[in-house]
């Protein structure tokens, strides 16, 4: 996966890498500093609150962090996350344990929008599934639309570093009918 | 609480739901005293709106007294967090006040105020994701509607505007939506002194479009409908009228501007253009398979008929595809098309000056009040009877 910071994203947002591997891509500007938006990403903590399969991220020192991930029937599927790039205010990049069950990594810059136009945030996930059934269902889970589940992500990182909070349309709405809660207060 | 829900094409009920609740941090409960049924209602009761689930409260027009504040809204001095007990009207429209399209006045833009795993649906089908609409589908949020006894206000220190002491509800209420849309509709037709302004449907956002232009310094406006009542309170603003079931609308309006052609044709109608013209059928035909979902009669008569140079202004709703677009018109003439959901933000405060100094009184276009109670019955008579009724206000 590419790691120079110049190097151009890819215009697609979702590619299948030679290798097998599912590759995403997705850029948003916020209208904050890129210190603040390297600053809420960095204490990995903060990510459980917006993303949707999460159930808790542990940070255990500087570079490694535990991430709970709800799995098929209940299970969970956990991992430790390794910092390989670490550079305030631009760049963070990680990668999954080498025993993860779904092997992972990622990173995400912050660049400068043009004066007085916030900041570009992109971010690129790599994800790779074992083989088997169980390799097939984890795959299944982890990879559901991995595109969506980026792209919603960087929407409610936005929403949430520009309002302070997280928009959802959860409540009554009608007779008999409720949807799981988005609600992600602050 | 009670609160009107859909159901499906045709089947809208007064129910009993759970009451809304403060959910964010800048959230506003509001106790609804005056409620409204707008046009682009109609297109949900007709179903041509996508992304609409069964139970959902419909209403985008409304204002109430706070009941609930959230714990964090924003604002001091002039724009002080509003309080329990303070009279408001609030736009249709949810913005969140701080990203770049709200902080350039461009609310209906607004980049935050769609939930996360809405956006999905709009950005699928638009490219972008768009903004929040109270009781307007899923696709502009999925957020219950005001026509309703109580209702959540997402970003309450951004879009609500506190109503002075002395005006009534029915003398603000249109300020959620159908006032600033007819304004912002012949904002975009750049009026000059003395232009002549076409508007194409007389229904309650034609009326405001037709008022606003004169107040913008049109020196004629020209109505278009067939409805007499319609016609008529065009008339009583100062309006030519022409009624397309007697007339050839484009002959008569290239007729009554010496050749010419309007300077500006304003599209109030939308996708649910009525009428017998062969393009009209043909698009009614295919949305009744779902080939196409919108029959754009109107948009494509106002680009015939607008003057070289001219303006084509959009308030009109559509939301699917056309074909038969007449692009070579637009093109040659060298037209300027505006549209957009309405930046009622923007709007609210002018116009409520307008009222204030009597400029303009928005109930003129009030035809019926019925008991929330009785909203169904409103939304019956709003469809199949337009030639008695221009506006349903609802009261909880």
């Amino acid at each position: 996966m590419p790691t120079d910071t110049d190097a151009p994203i890819t215009p697609a947002n979702l590619v299948r890498q030679p290798g097998g591997d599912t590759f995403v891509s997705r850029a948003v500007t916020i209208d904050r500093s890129r210190d603040e938006l390297y600053a809420f990403w960095r204490n990995f903590s903060n990510l459980a609150r917006l993303m949707d399969n999460v159930e808790r991220i542990e940070v255990l020192d500087e570079r490694r962090s535990h991430w709970v991930v709800k799995g098929p029937a209940g299970a969970d599927i956990e991992w430790d996350s390794l910092v390989v790039e670490d550079e305030p205010g631009r760049r963070i990049a990680w990668r999954a344990d080498e025993d993860a069950e779904i092997r992972n990594s990622g990173w995400v810059e912050f660049r400068d929008a043009p004066p007085g136009r916030g900041t570009e945030v992109h971010a690129v996930i790599e994800y790779d599934a074992p083989g088997g059934v169980v390799g097939r269902l984890i795959a299944k889970l982890f990879q559901r639309e991995p595109n969506t589940q980026t792209r919603r992500e960087l929407r409610r990182f936005k929403q949430l570093m520009e309002t302070g909070e997280i928009s959802t349309s959860e409540g009554p709405r009608g007779a008999g009918r409720h949807e799981p809660s988005e609600s992600k207060e602050s | 609480m009670r609160a009107l829900t859909w159901h499906g094409k045709h089947d809208v009920r007064v129910e009993t739901v759970d009451d809304p609740k403060i959910v964010n941090p800048r959230d506003l409960i509001l106790k609804v005293t005056a409620t409204a049924i707008c046009g682009s209602d109609l297109h949900i009761y007709d179903s041509f709106i996508p992304s609409m689930m069964p139970g959902d409260v419909l209403g985008h027009e409304f204002m109430g007294e706070v009941v609930e504040v959230g714990p964090s809204l924003r604002g001091e001095g002039d724009n002080a967090p509003l309080k329990k007990g303070d009279r408001v009207v609030v736009p249709f429209n949810i913005a969140c006040g701080n990203c770049r399209p709200c902080k350039t006045g461009q609310f209906s833009g607004c980049d935050n105020s769609n939930p996360a795993d809405k956006a999905d649906i709009s950005e699928v089908a638009y490219g972008h994701a768009v903004a929040g609409i109270f009781g307007y589908s899923h696709m502009t949020g999925g957020y219950a509607g005001g026509q309703a006894e109580y209702v959540r206000v997402p970003y309450g220190d951004v879009g609500p505007l506190k109503v002075p002491d002395g005006l009534t509800d029915e003398q603000v209420l249109f300020l959620s939506d159908i006032f600033p849309t007819g304004w912002m509709a012949a904002e975009n037709c750049g009026i000059q002194p003395g232009d002549t302004v076409a508007v194409w449907g007389c229904g309650p956002v034609g009326q405001f479009a037709i008022r606003s232009a004169f107040l913008q310094g049109a020196g004629k406006v020209i109505a278009i409908d067939h409805h007499a009542n319609r016609l008529a309170l065009a008339r009583a603003a100062g309006a030519e009228v022409l009624d397309y079931h007697e007339v050839k609308v484009r002959e008569a309006l290239t007729e009554l501007t010496g050749g010419n052609g309007p300077d500006a044709c304003i599209d109030a109608v939308g996708l649910e253009a009525h009428g017998f013209s062969p393009d009209n059928v043909v698009d009614a035909a295919k949305a009744a398979v779902r080939l196409a979902t919108d029959r754009t009669h109107v948009l494509r008569e106002v680009i015939m008929a607008c003057r070289k140079g001219g303006h084509v202004s959009v308030p009109g709703v559509y939301g699917g595809i056309t074909d038969k677009f007449p692009v070579g018109a637009f093109m040659e003439k060298g037209l300027t098309m505006k549209t957009g959901q309405t930046h009622t933000q923007k709007y609210m405060r002018q116009l409520l000056e307008l009222i204030q100094e009597g400029r303009l009184d928005p109930t003129f276009v009030i035809s019926h009040r019925l008991p929330l109670e009785e909203a169904a019955e409103g939304y019956r008579i709003f469809k199949d009877k337009q030639d008695e009724v221009t506006k349903v206000v609802l009261r909880p």
